[in-house]
């Protein structure tokens, strides 16, 4: 058997960590990545990784809690399994980037340090002062620069993935890219092509992503016959610094440190910050949850902050919507060992010091919890089958998502410091499948017919010459880009309404349309970006119609996924007899949105590229789904009342 | 919740912009070892603006200050928070990354215009856009990593005051932006011609290996610093310093410390090559005297 051929399409950290794995399997690896890898956006992940550790398991906590934490964060939209064994994973996977080199912050004994993030109540993450990704990042890098050294691992950094290879019984025997800088379109056989290709917030336009995070190499897997799962499911995190380039990421570290979010009581005071007393502060996140007061999941917080703004009027100012995000009363030591990151974004963007100051925040779209769909093979004891060649492959046999791009870990909301520890462990977990599936190969990609590379090599190399013959005539496509982004943010965000849904999917078509025949305005044949831009805005579409229509059909709220017309009823009445009948009712309904709407939305595009929906069943055979709140203040009579009823029917059965 | 739909605002326009409009000139060049030109363009003012969304405009716009359409200006970029180093260029004569150049700040400085030119001390792709591939190959030099036995299940790091935690940190902290090689005067621009006959991998073969006979720069030096400094890494720390004291390494270093001002992650990049320095010294003596 030869050595496998693999070509990773990503260079973040899932890409990277499935790349050293698999150098070290002994694979030929290719690794492709639209910049060099250094550059990723996994290096804006800032506030940590979760683990189970040994503090946190002297006080009850144990890997089930955190896989616990995570179904009910994702408010059990997540086949189970999969993010079981990567909770089993996570410690693991954090001593060895410890012994990788990763700076990790230090107690005074020398340990790793922790703090607390949202949608816990145990401190579980690990971090590199408030740059957690980056040194992750650089751990993943220095070690493939490492096996470059061998040649196991080759990098093409600034390609650009156009599409997979696949041949007639619909197998993935390679890929075509195009170098960013020649210009060059180039077919690579692999026998396994594997996509760590992250998030599509540029979908949104303005988001807390990257510029490389268009979302187009996952569509056109999509495009080439992939499945897409929970496309709807798109984290809006709750505190970023609003810019006319991009919303730039305020960490939840800032609260897990102990930020308070807050606003004035009286309507947009006019006063500065420090001189607004206590007793007129309105610390709304508190008040809501006692319990896990600031560190809510972020769908909630997100809601919260939206809520207070929108709703009650009490934005910090009249004409942009914001709350307070204050850590001025920390520590100034401990703020710049642990939050220096951040802290000085904030200060280099906004020229203030909030060390001295509350900073200014409000939510930006942050994360897609959905993705492509793949696959895992389930242990009777509901972890994952060790090497398996199902594991976190694509309905494309032969190729695999991994990280962001995949759907598997998240459900409706991702909990905070989860993406780079299902990211690592996605890129390590995948890689004994991948070469068991390729020791199986009856041929290996390297002796297929040369026809069959040539054939899509040429196909993608016509429509890139399409593209620079086209004129300048058409419409704009930077202002295309624009007003998807704005369609995209106004109806599909933090509230979603099916009137303005179906506006947003007719409006897309028709940018859709207008895209297809936009202006180009470089036709170069060197190093031409703006052609990779126009290319990548088309590929845009199919998920934004995935988004939209995934989040027109699911009538229900869940997670991420709010729709105020489908909202449960309140349990609001005075009389505790009135109460516990509305608290009855309550769960009845919860338990039949859940027979409705508790399953995975899975997208396929049809000849005519529009996506048209399934749902499929989620495995939640290990820990029953339960009413989402937080301890949430007039919640504890469901909670009562779930309980009980949750008890008889147990008893009965 | 009632009826209105979530929008992301823009910043409050600031009343006190200094102007409506503002010129921008932008150094451009069509590709590797072409003539580079100027062009200029006029902007509407806008509060909070950075030299990314400058960027971002003139490609919207299109039309030069004379009336000419041009295709939109190349450079790289992912982040736009200042910790990808992708969006390294020269503004207004200093080195530094276009997201976290302001433009408010930089008409107060020069209220006449902005320049932004390619850096000087790689070879230009297109426009703004180097290949600064040379830095990562000096990485690869001075083998910055950490040589685990394997990535199976061994336990933990070795345990860390957090003094030496933040004392690394600061070093891990480099984005290998290239700021500190722009800024050196020893650190020499290298541009190779491809030969007709070479293939890419032969090209980029021959511009790798001249790469590693060249300085290394003080990025470099101070990975070494942070390796040896690790109880694994220093484990084979005399290979680092081998790398250290070879043809292009620390003793071609002019002391000019130009490095150390325009890091944008205030890396002590002088402490670091002076530490690096004494140890390749004891190092090179050693090696002497066990001949």
């Amino acid at each position: 058997m030869p050595q496998p051929q693999v070509m990773i399409v990503g260079g973040g950290l899932a890409g990277m960590a499935a790349a050293m794995k698999l150098a070290e399997l002994d694979c030929q690896v290719g690794l492709m990545s639209l910049l060099p890898m250094k550059r990723s956006h996994s290096c804006c992940a800032q506030g940590g990784i979760n683990s189970v550790n040994d503090l946190t398991r002297q006080l009850g906590d144990k890997e089930w809690k955190h896989f616990d934490d995570t179904v009910y964060g994702g408010d059990f939209l997540q086949h189970q399994p999969p993010v079981k064994e990567m909770a089993d994973w996570a410690p693991k996977i954090i001593d060895l980037m410890d012994r990788l080199g990763v700076t990790f912050n230090r107690t005074a004994e020398g340990f790793r340090d922790q703090r607390r993030f949202g949608g816990t109540l145990f401190k579980r993450t690990a971090f590199a002062g408030a740059t957690t990704g980056q040194q992750l990042l650089y751990a993943l890098d220095e070690q493939v620069r490492r096996w470059m050294m061998g040649g196991h691992i080759r990098i093409y950094d600034q390609w650009d993935f156009l599409g997979p290879v696949l041949d007639e019984q619909g197998r993935s025997r390679g890929c075509v890219a195009q170098d960013l800088v020649t210009m060059e379109i180039r077919a690579f056989p692999c026998d396994a092509l594997i996509l760590a290709v992250g998030g599509c917030g540029l979908i949104f336009g303005r988001s807390t992503n990257s510029m490389a995070c268009t979302g187009a190499a996952a569509s056109r897997l999509f495009q080439a016959g992939a499945k897409y799962a929970n496309g709807e499911f798109i984290q809006v995190h709750p505190s970023a610094i609003p810019g006319s380039d991009k919303l730039r990421l305020i960490s939840e570290s800032a609260r897990g440190e102990g930020g308070r979010v807050w606003v004035p009581r009286k309507p947009q005071d006019s006063r500065h910050p420090n001189e607004i007393p206590e007793n007129e502060r309105y610390y709304f996140l508190e008040e809501r949850y006692p319990q896990y007061g600031n560190l809510v999941p972020r769908d909630i917080g997100t809601r919260e902050i939206f809520d207070v703004c929108v709703n009650e009027g009490l934005s910090v100012e009249q004409d942009q919507m914001c709350v307070y995000l204050d850590v001025s009363h920390l520590p100034r030591e401990m703020l710049d060992r642990k939050l220096g990151g951040i802290l000085e974004i904030y200060e280099k963007f906004q020229g203030v010091d909030p060390r001295d100051e509350a900073m200014k925040i409000f939510p930006g779209v942050h994360y897609s919890m959905g993705g492509l769909w793949c696959d895992y093979e389930r242990r009777a004891d509901g972890g994952l089958v060790e090497g398996s060649p199902s594991d976190q492959q694509t309905n494309i046999p032969g190729v695999y998502a991994i990280g962001e791009c995949d759907y598997q870990f998240h459900g409706a909301n991702r909990l905070g410091a989860n993406s780079l520890v299902a990211c690592i462990y996605s890129g390590l977990h995948v890689a004994p499948g991948v070469v068991h599936d390729a020791e199986n190969l009856d041929r290996p990609a390297a002796e297929q017919a040369a026809s069959l590379f040539d054939r899509q090599r040429a196909r993608h190399e016509a429509d890139y010459k399409a593209l620079l013959a086209r004129d300048d005539t058409g419409p704009n496509p930077y202002h295309v880009h624009q007003q998807l982004g704005d369609v995209m943010t106004r109806s599909a965000t933090v509230v979603r309404r099916n009137d303005a849904l179906d506006d947003a999917y007719a409006k897309v078509a028709d940018l859709e349309r207008q895209a297809a025949e936009c202006a180009v305005f470089d036709r170069g044949t060197w190093a031409n970006h703006h052609v990779s831009f126009v290319r990548a805005l088309g590929d845009m579409f199919p998920l934004a119609k995935t988004i939209l229509k995934g989040a027109r059909q699911r009538d229900e709220c869940r997670g991420a996924h709010y729709k105020p017309d489908f909202a449960m009823p309140p349990v609001d009445a005075d009389d505790p007899a009135e109460r516990r009948r509305q608290a009855h009712a309550w769960c009845e309904r919860f338990r039949e949105n859940n027979r409705r709407w508790l399953k995975t939305t899975v997208a396929e595009l049809d000849a005519e590229g529009e996506p048209q929906l399934s749902y499929e069943e989620v495995d939640t055979s290990l820990v029953e789904p339960r009413p989402r709140l937080y301890g949430l203040v007039g919640g504890d009579v469901i909670e009562e009342v779930w309980k009980e009823e949750q008890a008889a029917a147990s008893t009965a059965s | 919740m009632s009826k209105q739909t979530p929008n992301i605002p823009n910043p409050p326009t600031d009343a006190r912009k200094p102007a409506r409009q503002f010129l921008v000139r932008v150094l451009r060049q069509d590709g590797p070892g072409q003539k580079p030109y100027w062009q200029q363009f006029r902007l509407d003012y806008e509060a909070n603006l950075n030299c990314i969304t400058v960027l971002q405009r003139i490609a919207e716009l299109r039309t030069t200050t004379d009336g000419q359409k041009v295709a939109p200006v190349v450079w790289e970029c992912n982040c736009l928070e200042e910790i990808c180093g992708a969006c390294t260029m020269v503004i207004n004569g200093r080195v530094r990354q276009a997201c976290t150049a302001l433009v408010d700040q930089l008409l107060a400085d020069r209220p006449e215009e902005i320049e932004l030119r390619p850096m000087t001390k790689f070879p230009v792709m297109r426009d703004l856009a180097v290949d600064r591939s040379r830095i990562f190959t000096a990485l690869e030099k001075v083998k910055a990593w950490i040589p685990v036995d394997s990535y199976l299940d061994m336990g933990s790091g070795p345990r860390q005051s957090q003094e030496v935690q933040q004392l690394a940190y600061l070093y891990s902290k480099c984005m290998s932006c290239g700021c500190c090689l722009e800024a050196c005067p020893q650190y020499l621009k290298i541009e190779l011609e491809r030969l007709p006959d070479e293939t890419d991998e032969q090209f980029e073969d021959r511009l790798r290996e001249a790469h590693m006979r060249s300085f290394m720069g003080a990025h470099a030096i101070a990975q070494v610093d942070l390796f040896n400094a690790n109880p694994v890494g220093e484990m084979t720390a005399s290979e680092r310093l081998d790398a250290l004291t070879a043809e292009g390494g620390i003793q071609v270093c002019g002391n000019a410390q130009n490095c150390v001002k325009v890091c944008p992650k205030e890396i002590p990049l002088t402490t670091a090559i002076a530490r690096a320095g004494r140890k390749a010294t004891v190092h090179r003596l050693k090696k002497w005297f066990d001949r």
